[in-house]
């Protein structure tokens, strides 16, 4: 099967989201992430492996246990790549404001 | 800082949510939408003047809106037919760019009050296909490297 593992199909889903952010403050053993979601552990596991191929998560033994922890270059790629297209809605959205506040006081 | 627009743009799917808070009241954020003289003035790009063809703030009514350079050229045409129209609360309606492959989208725009004088947007986008969306995603990112490159360029030719 041919998967695909573009970091951005990656960020898109809502749960590799959550994952991102709690291991954006620490990093974590797969089992601490996934108590944090409903879903089903070999679920978790999933998109752990998906954020790692990805390289959105890198891999560190200690002793027994794995944990994980972003990768913050790769995560500012995926930033740099929506952000134009929301800078721009950002753009139009400001001038809106600006002209409609103008409208306003005449 | 909270981000004042935000893009939410989920995994295989073939559509896309933009929500904005505006510092205006909700009668007003309305306005900015569907009257073509104030259209032109936000909904455009840099280097370019819009102009609005045909209007209808109507249901079954439709719109049309042309993009020219500054030696008069048309860049940009667009077009759409409006199937809800409710003042200050919902607009649907369909949204096309002339001779570009990128098909039609149904654009969902709801307007909501939050206090007198503020107000919040939220557009919901569905395309055609999750490739035409991934598409559509991608033109800023491409246009501001083309941007960037042409910039270099011309920093580049000033050297030489």
């Amino acid at each position: 099967m041919n998967l695909r593992r573009d970091v951005f199909q990656a960020i898109a889903d809502p749960t590799r989201r959550a994952i991102l952010l709690l291991v954006a403050s620490q990093s974590m053993t797969a089992g601490a992430i996934a108590a944090n979601f409903d879903s089903a552990r070999p679920t978790v596991s999933k998109h752990l492996q998906i954020l790692t191929e990805c390289e959105l998560l890198q891999q560190e033994q200690s002793g027994r246990e794995i944990h994980y922890h972003i990768n913050a270059k790769k995560m500012k790629e995926v930033a740099n790549f929506i952000e134009p297209f929301r800078q721009m809605w950002d753009d139009r959205f400001n001038q809106l404001e600006t002209v409609m506040k103008k409208y306003k006081t005449k | 800082m909270e981000l004042k627009t935000k893009v939410s743009a989920d995994e295989d799917r073939q559509d896309l949510r933009i929500t904005r808070e505006f510092d205006l009241p909700v009668e007003l954020l309305f306005k900015a939408h569907v009257d073509p003289e104030i259209i032109v003035q936000w909904r455009t790009m840099p280097n370019v003047t819009a102009k609005i063809l045909k209007f209808e703030g109507k249901k079954h009514g439709s719109y049309q809106m042309q993009s020219t350079d500054p030696q008069g050229k048309v860049v940009l045409s667009v077009n759409g037919v409006i199937h809800e129209f409710i003042p200050n609360r919902k607009i649907i309606r369909t949204f096309e760019i002339e001779n570009a492959p990128l098909g039609v989208q149904l654009e969902i725009y709801e307007f909501e009050p939050l206090t007198d004088n503020t107000s919040k947007l939220k557009m919901h986008v569905i395309y055609e296909s999750v490739v035409l969306r991934d598409h559509v995603l991608k033109m800023p990112f491409a246009q501001g490297l083309s941007m960037a490159h042409d910039r270099m360029q011309e920093i580049m030719g000033r050297l030489k």
